[in-house]
């Protein structure tokens, strides 16, 4: 019997069912906890900065300087191009600041957030792109400033594709926080590393993926039967 | 009033620069219903656009009531925009937005209270005959419906100018219709005047009573409706009102001479011309080409006929038809027989 068989024997099962009635309550809470933190804040950076690269764009409602619209791309896809685990190393002394630690669950939001905004931020960016020209041009003739026009009319014309944007970005940061678990984060991606491969328990690992995956599943669902009812384009 | 003075636009493209408008000069009076008319491309877009000031001219003056507009400041430019409003082709009405929200929006963004805008849009929908669908979205709207609700949204803060881009250009003929007499009504009680860029010289036909005919950028023709459509001088303007003449070369089997009437508002219910003449001249003339539009009750249009025999014929002929009011006869050197030229009446 080789270790993989071993991992599947009634006696592990019974382990890792016991395993999972311990502590996967508290793996999950962590997981949704840290998700949905981490993806708040990446939203509340990466939705003004979205706006901003839409607006400020040469051919923008408020075009801004060239350079600096430059230099916030660079940093961006700087920030996106960084491998996640490398940047959870990387700010680490940025997170002792924010936190006052750098370890656990709370500081493995700090990350998350910087991992995830630059990606936010591009997501509303291509979402108000997707408004038409056209609307653009009617609300300047009838007088609107450019931040009403933002307001007033290219979020609120957004809002289905940015509800579509933003669940693919929360399922995202849903698979980081499990790398972020490598590195002393909780929840779910700890529990699969630390011990269902850490300790040859694999029973553990597979459950730990299956809630995972229950969760994206649930996550998207949600977030695609929003985005369609709250889209006044569909004929109800 | 409306003047464009001198106006001109150059656009910068990677091929090098574009003249899009040329030395425009227009006057637009209130209460007129003013037709800009042209192919694609000739201009009537950038045209519209400069009268609200969404493109800048490169030189020259647009003067809403004798103020030049390229000298507002920011703030001027957006008050201006609640007095010269624009509908559009596309409606571009908010998708997500109920078309009571639609109407508001205008007076929402210069801060007029919620409850007054909301009464204010519901007043408007009512005038375009859409009071019941104030809480339904665009999408669940026809386009003659959606076009409605646009110019609702248009008329919101009391305009003084209209601007109608292609407006009913995504409409069906019985829509355009309906859509042309609501601005013409508004036009009659509002006293709002209206300006109206088309490609199609149905639409100037039907409501407008000024036209100029834009070509590559220059006006090549302006006056009445009526002046213009029975004597339209410059080719642009022959073939946006006559396009059937584009097939007058292919008219080879001409036997005689070719002889054109022009009818300047001749009485429509008038005698039967061709026919007249066939019987009281037995000239037996046949219509080579023929375009004729009723304005109103007057015939305007051109006729060529193909009259066949000799010299004296085609006299007899010019006499008879020259006879008629509103009637003038022109020989068309290009098709004759002994290139006798014009023999005008």
């Amino acid at each position: 019997m080789n270790q993989f068989q071993r991992a599947f024997t009634p006696e592990a099962m019974a382990e890792a069912w016991e395993i999972f009635q311990r502590d996967f309550p508290q793996g999950l809470w962590d997981t949704v906890y840290v998700t949905f933190i981490a993806t708040f804040f990446a939203i509340v950076i990466g939705l003004p900065l979205g706006m901003l690269l839409v607006a400020g764009d040469e051919k923008g409602i408020r075009p801004m300087p060239p350079l600096l619209m430059k230099a916030i791309n660079v940093i961006i896809n700087l920030l996106r191009s960084v491998p996640f685990l490398i940047l959870i190393v990387m700010v680490i002394p940025l997170t002792r600041i924010i936190v006052g630690t750098s370890v656990g669950t709370t500081a493995s939001i700090v990350p998350l957030v910087i991992a995830a905004f630059p990606f936010v931020a591009r997501l509303v960016e291509s979402s108000l792109r997707e408004v038409s020209p056209n609307i653009i041009e009617m609300a300047q003739s009838m007088g609107a400033t450019p931040m009403q026009i933002l307001l007033r009319v290219m979020l609120p014309e957004a809002v289905p594709s940015l509800i579509t944007n933003f669940t693919l970005a929360i399922t995202t940061i849903l698979g980081y926080t499990a790398m972020s678990g490598a590195i002393g984060g909780g929840g779910l991606g700890k529990i699969a590393i630390m011990v269902g491969y850490n300790r040859y328990k694999y029973a553990v690992l597979y459950l730990a993926v299956i809630v995972l995956v229950i969760l994206v599943q649930v996550m998207q669902s949600f977030g695609t039967w929003l985005a369609k009812k709250l889209d006044k384009r569909l004929k109800h | 009033m409306i003047e464009l003075r001198n106006l001109s636009k150059s656009f910068t493209t990677a091929d090098g620069p574009v003249d899009a408008l040329k030395h425009v000069n227009l006057t637009i009076r209130d209460g007129d219903i003013y037709g800009i008319i042209g192919m694609s491309g000739a201009g009537k877009s950038t045209l519209v656009r400069c009268i609200n000031m969404l493109e800048r001219p490169t030189d020259g003056a647009v003067l809403l009531d004798g103020k030049d507009l390229s000298s507002l400041d920011k703030k001027q430019l957006r008050e201006m925009r609640h007095q010269v409003t624009m509908i559009f082709q596309s409606f571009n009405l908010l998708m997500q937005r109920t078309c009571l929200h639609n109407v508001m929006l205008p007076l929402r963004l210069s801060h007029v209270p919620k409850q007054e805008a909301e009464a204010r849009a519901r007043e408007l929908l009512e005038t375009v005959g859409l009071p019941d669908k104030a809480n339904a979205y665009p999408a669940q709207l026809s386009g003659g419906q959606q076009q409605r609700v646009a110019i609702a949204r248009a008329l919101a803060t009391n305009p003084s100018v209209l601007l109608c881009d292609e407006a009913t250009s995504a409409l069906d003929p019985k829509t355009t219709h309906a859509i042309l007499e609501l601005i013409r009504d508004i036009n009659r009680k509002m006293g709002i005047t209206v300006i109206v860029i088309t490609h199609q010289m149905s639409v100037v036909q039907e409501i407008c009573n000024r036209v100029a005919i834009l070509e590559n950028g220059s006006v090549v023709e302006e006056g009445d409706v009526s002046t213009v459509f029975s004597n339209p001088r410059a080719k642009a303007t022959r073939s946006l009102v006559y396009p059937e003449m584009a097939d007058m070369d292919a008219a080879t089997s001409v036997r005689g001479q070719v002889v054109r009437i022009t009818f300047h508002g001749a009485a429509a219910a008038n005698k039967p011309l061709i026919a007249s003449m066939a019987m009281e001249r037995s000239i037996a003339a046949s219509i080579v080409n023929a375009s004729t539009r009723t304005v109103g009750d007057k015939v305007y249009g051109y006729m060529l006929l193909d009259i066949p025999g000799g010299p004296d014929v085609l006299a007899d002929a010019v006499k008879y038809l020259s006879a008629e009011p509103d009637v003038s006869v022109q020989v068309e050197a290009k098709y004759g027989l002994n290139g006798s030229g014009e023999v005008s009446a």
